[in-house]
């Protein structure tokens, strides 16, 4: 790695949700590029040891930050803390209870939404206006295939994960115009906790690939990526069944 | 907090289980565990046997716990979890001036399993073992308490080498050594035997020091092989590419008697006759085969043993007919190490002892099983001990009769595990923890 240049600020990148293993695969990839961090979430102590970690690993600086999708009083001092120079945004938040206990407490809605949706967009939209003053800077949005189609098994989180997907859509069509960027990336099954155990799964990734994938559609400029690629041509096939079969259906 | 039931394995692939995993990604997440349900942890699952299995019960994986999480630049300690690998600091740090004081063979054994077994590298006899470089750890008990243990407290001399059953070690603190850089001058010499092999070993003054044996060379050849000695160094060398992969379980031909042979033949002669110095990334020379992921695969789906011992110095003459019966029984793979060992270990079940230790893998079959039995008798009557992270064959009794600080450690982890809540497959097997 090139020493950057002193008169260039590095990249800051936030991370939001930066407890989970694919933001923590992100941030020590960033790390090694010498970005700086803001590493935003619930639980301190965690950030605390990744912010350690990714300034063994060449981050610029790294920041744990506390930040809470359904405490907006938790947004605005990440985003006055931020330095010169272009800011980035990585969104890993998302809760995905399992839909029994949705049917159980139809109050769970809220919060999965709150979650998944609308507490990174309410900051996303904070953040849009630093974006285009500054002419720069990528967003990078974490959806679900489950966002792709509605199912019987986790349905309540597909739906305001589609939500998201149409937000970040909307957003990148805005910040295109300033010269920012906004990918949205849609991971299959990924080797997290949360997929840990789950029966079923298959082709599954580990987080430093989806994180290196995330890396090359930033760098690409790509719109929106499902990683790993074959994905993709999964969830074409799965998009093309007729609704008056997918009803009857249990995938 | 989720557990997954799964088959898993040691490196050798020879011993198998069936239990729960649970894999934490926050050190509150490992707490909860252990408060909940006490469980042996287990890193990268690079012990041979079954030190790392729980057939039937459970086990923690820590390899998501792998951060640093300080490091003083002027001192050169370090405080990580304990699910780091040891690869992962030296790539880290050598570039700073720092080395992880004691590196096994492999890399991407973590710094929780190098203390459970207070394992040791190329540089045992000047250095000693990984626990002799151990600040201090984080270990959580079973039930959820922390404790901070630090040398001579008697859990952290039965917490080293202690095979995890004093409970999961959440963070250590490690002294780094200081190195030159990332890179090792390495001089190769052919040895044309046995004796020569004891004389050179003993006369060495390098810092790191390891011997490559052809267990298959036998009469005159007997004990020839390699010597390489290595020193940090600075400078530039190319970085090596990206590690292959074994696809899959090769056939039983692939480590047969004459292929062995041949390749135990071309490799003696790889060095030159008058030997040679060469400059390599570290990495090259502290894990060379760390460059092929998952090689035990070469060994075939029945798996591999390896065999190592130790024997004090004056146990010389009786290692030379360990070789010897091994050579005869052709059933040697190319990977047979001799190394120099200093008197250094810091755990009460630690497995250094001053004198010479001979490694020698063999492809899992009948034949070994019988020659590996013999190998151990030998070693009891040298006086030696086995290493017990690599052993997977063993009697209770044998074991027990070579590690003289049995007992006292059994009674320090029964009186904190009464219930064998951490007992692994190799506890049980060695029955290690009875009275």
């Amino acid at each position: 790695m090139p020493p950057a240049r002193p008169e260039t600020p590095p990249e800051t990148w936030i991370l939001l949700g930066a407890t989970s293993s694919m933001a923590r695969a992100l941030a020590r990839a960033l790390a090694g590029r010498g970005a700086a961090l803001v590493l935003a979430g619930r639980d301190m102590a965690d950030l605390e040891a990744t912010a350690a970690d990714c300034l063994m690993r060449g981050a610029a600086s790294a920041e744990a930050v506390r930040f809470d999708a359904r405490d907006p009083s938790t947004f605005q001092p990440i985003l006055d803390g931020l330095g010169e120079g272009v800011v980035n945004a990585a969104v890993f938040v998302g809760s995905m209870p399992p839909q029994s206990a949705i049917d159980a407490d139809p109050a769970l809605i809220d919060g999965t939404v709150t979650d998944s949706f609308t507490g990174p967009a309410r900051f996303l939209q904070m953040l849009a206006p630093l974006i285009e003053a500054r002419g720069a800077g990528c967003v990078v949005g974490l959806g679900s295939v489950a966002g792709d189609r509605g199912r019987i098994g986790n349905y309540v989180y597909g739906a305001a994960k589609a939500g998201f997907h149409t937000y970040l859509s909307g957003l990148r069509n805005r910040l295109t115009r300033a010269g920012g960027h906004v990918v949205t990336v849609k991971p299959g099954f990924t080797d997290t906790a949360m997929t840990w155990g789950i029966e079923g799964m298959f082709l599954v990734a580990s987080p430093d690939a989806v994180a290196a994938n995330i890396l090359k559609a930033v760098e690409k400029r790509r719109d929106v990526i499902y990683t790993p690629g074959f994905w993709r041509l999964i969830m074409l096939i799965i998009r093309a069944i007729p609704e008056r079969m997918f009803k009857k259906m249990s995938v | 907090m989720r557990w997954k039931t799964t088959d898993y394995t040691g490196w050798g692939r020879a011993l198998r289980a069936t239990g729960r995993l649970a894999r934490p990604e926050r050190l509150s997440t490992l707490a909860g565990l252990m408060r909940d349900e006490p469980s042996p942890a287990i890193g990268n699952g690079r012990s041979y046997g079954d030190a790392c299995l729980n057939d039937g019960g459970a086990a923690i994986r820590t390899v998501r716990l792998d951060r640093v999480l300080s490091f003083d630049p002027a001192t050169g300690t370090v405080e990580v979890e304990s699910g780091a690998t040891l690869g992962d600091l030296a790539r880290l740090f050598a570039p700073r001036g720092w080395l992880p004081a004691v590196m096994p063979g492999t890399g991407f054994a973590t710094v929780g399993g190098a203390i459970a077994h207070d394992v040791h590298g190329k540089n045992h006899h000047g250095a000693g073992s990984f626990g002799q470089h151990l600040r201090a750890l984080t270990l959580l008990l079973p039930g959820g308490e922390t404790r901070r243990v630090t040398p001579g407290d008697p859990l952290f001399a039965a917490t080293v080498g202690g095979l995890g059953q004093t409970g999961a070690i959440a963070t250590a603190e490690l002294q780094l050594l200081k190195c030159k850089g990332d890179v090792m001058i390495v001089t190769e010499r052919r040895i044309p035997g046995w004796d020569a092999f004891l004389e050179r070993l003993d006369a060495s003054d390098a810092t790191y020091t390891v011997g490559w044996i052809d267990a298959t060379a036998r009469g005159d050849d007997l004990g020839r092989g390699i010597l390489e000695e290595g020193e940090t160094g600075s400078g530039l060398v190319t970085q090596r590419g990206r590690a292959r992969a074994v696809p899959f379980d090769a056939p039983a031909f692939a480590l047969s008697p004459p292929v062995v042979k041949l390749f135990n033949a071309a490799y003696f002669r790889r060095v030159p006759a008058a030997g040679r110095t060469v400059v390599k990334p570290i990495q090259d020379f502290f894990f060379p085969l760390d460059r092929i992921r998952d090689w035990n695969r070469l060994y075939g789906r029945e798996g591999f043993h390896q065999f190592q011992c130790v024997v004090p110095v004056d146990g010389a003459p009786a290692l030379r007919a360990m070789l010897e019966r091994i050579a005869r029984s052709g059933l040697a793979s190319p990977l047979a190490v001799l190394k120099r060992m200093g008197p250094g270990a810091a755990g009460l079940m630690s497995f250094p002892m001053e004198g010479y230790t001979l490694a020698v893998d063999f492809a899992n079959r009948a034949g070994a099983q019988r020659l590996i039995a013999a190998l151990e008798a030998d070693a009891l009557a040298a006086g030696g001990r086995i290493y017990l992270a690599k052993d997977a064959l063993s009697k209770g009794a044998t074991i027990r009769a070579m590690y003289p600080r049995r007992a006292e450690w059994a009674e320090i982890v029964n009186g904190i595990d009464p219930e064998g809540r951490l007992e692994t497959d190799l506890v049980r097997r060695l029955d290690l923890r009875s009275a």
